[in-house]
């Protein structure tokens, strides 16, 4: 009787600092929701403080950041700074625009997955569960 | 599985010492459930029994999250240190939910209250089957009060009773007339009434209707203290004093005389039975699997049946 193996993945999902457009999130929350996962939903204006105190108090599997101001190559790297610094071994996936030409350096910076527009249900949740499946490799 | 105990008892030395991912973790062993869940129960048991634990429920949109973001906030500010317990449903088709508490909690979490969203799995009334275990983790790392907040339920999910040493039930103004407030349920259970959005029509007459109530529970001697009513505008912080009093003064009606040890071991049994209502019913899952050879049969007799085979078998482990 030990439910341990069909646990639902865990996610956290915020969109950063000045950035309005939750319209895609919310639509990827939805998405993850209907594959089966937990989605620990934060919406807009959350600081990288915030990020990393709900990941800790709700033991979340993976990170899910949304961006549609240009901030990705800021802002991208100092979630994985974060959550590293604190110790806390998870994923960040981006999503949103991020341009072809920045996708190296989101890799770089130790982003885990980055999911543009076109991405579908199925893209969105193989993703997450990629990234959290090869955690700590 | 000694590998596994041993991670138990690490983690509980480390949230003894005030470690918050320690207390997450243990969170989310209990939340799974299973073996490791037991060591859990089995380490925190002891440690636990101190903390005064809050239920808040009411229908969706009544202002649960509010209220409760409210007095997290506002207790994590003074001497406190509140843990909330948000939960929210799981989806029956996928499995999956939304836990959208938190945006609503920021400040609380900010100011120092410890947050953690749970979906329900598959348990109806309201609460998940982990909440006891959850609530005993909280309550044995010195989180008081210990705050939870149910999904949105309607008239006859009571679970929060069995779970909470103080019930609050959240209401708004035009939710339902004296009959309503007559039928048996979820009124029955209140400790403490909230009429929240106070400034909209109608709040005086849900006021009105929920006296009328209490004042006939009380001619049938059913309750052992009547309920306050209090009238709050939650996202406007009015009528917010009067509710924290309101909940500190039943607390103290708790702690001063029997009625804790009542309600603490009325919490004990509920929770055997739920634990025993989950093992049997898991067993009874499993016996469905090769149901179809058996159609057309009638259903009543065959459940017999399969129950009468269940019990011979050794399947509880």
């Amino acid at each position: 009787m030990n439910e341990k193996e069909n646990a639902p993945i865990r996610i956290v999902l915020a969109k950063l600092g000045l950035d309005g457009h939750d319209r895609g999130l919310k639509v990827v929350a939805r998405m993850l929701r209907d594959a089966g996962m937990e989605v620990v939903y934060l919406g807009l204006r959350q600081t990288t403080e915030m990020v990393v105190s709900a990941v800790e108090q709700e033991d979340a599997d993976a990170v899910g950041i949304s961006m549609h101001n240009a901030g990705h190559l800021t802002l991208a790297p100092r979630i994985v700074k974060a959550l590293d610094d604190a110790g806390l071994n998870v994923p960040v996936i981006v999503g949103g625009i991020v341009p072809e030409g920045d996708l190296d350096a989101m890799t770089e910076s130790g982003v885990a997955g980055v999911l543009g527009p076109g991405a579908s249900a199925e893209d969105v949740a193989k993703c997450v569960r990629e990234a959290v499946a090869t955690r700590g490799e | 599985m000694a590998n596994e105990n041993s991670t138990v008892i690490s983690l509980v030395e480390n949230a003894s010492k005030g470690d918050r991912r320690s207390v997450s973790r243990l969170l989310t062993l209990v939340e799974r459930g299973g073996i490791s869940a037991e060591e859990v129960a089995e380490a925190t048991h002891k440690l636990a029994g101190k903390s005064h634990v809050i239920g808040i429920t009411g229908a969706p949109g009544a202002g649960k999250s509010t209220l409760t973001a409210s007095l997290a906030k506002d207790l994590a500010t003074s001497e406190y240190k509140p843990a909330v317990l948000a939960v929210d449903p799981s989806s029956p088709l996928t499995g999956g939910a939304i836990l959208g508490d938190r945006v609503r909690m920021e400040e609380a979490s900010e100011a120092g209250a410890f947050i953690r969203s749970m979906a329900t799995r598959g348990h109806a009334g309201g609460l998940a089957l982990a909440v006891p275990g959850m609530v005993r983790v909280f309550d044995a790392f010195g989180f008081n009060p210990i705050i939870i907040e149910t999904v949105g339920v309607g008239q006859v999910e009571v679970d929060v009773a069995s779970a909470a040493d103080t019930v609050v039930v959240v209401v708004t103004s035009g939710w339902g007339d004296a009959v309503q407030a007559n039928k048996a349920g979820l009124l029955e259970i209140a400790d403490l009434f909230v009429v929240n959005k106070a400034d909209r029509p109608g709040a005086s007459d849900a006021r009105r209707d929920l006296e009328l109530m209490i004042d006939l529970s009380q001619v049938t001697g059913q309750m052992s203290r009547r309920p306050e009513i209090v009238m709050t505008t939650a996202t406007e912080g009015e009528g917010f004093d009067e509710f924290k009093k309101a909940i500190f003064e039943h607390k103290e009606f708790l702690f001063e005389g029997e009625q804790i040890s009542v309600r603490r071991s009325n919490r004990w049994k509920a929770e055997v039975s739920s634990r025993l209502d989950y093992l049997l019913s898991e067993v009874a899952k499993k016996s469905m699997e090769d149901l179809e050879e058996k159609e057309g049969s009638s259903p009543g007799l065959i459940a017999r049946e399969m129950a009468k085979n269940i019990l011979k078998k050794d399947e509880f482990r």
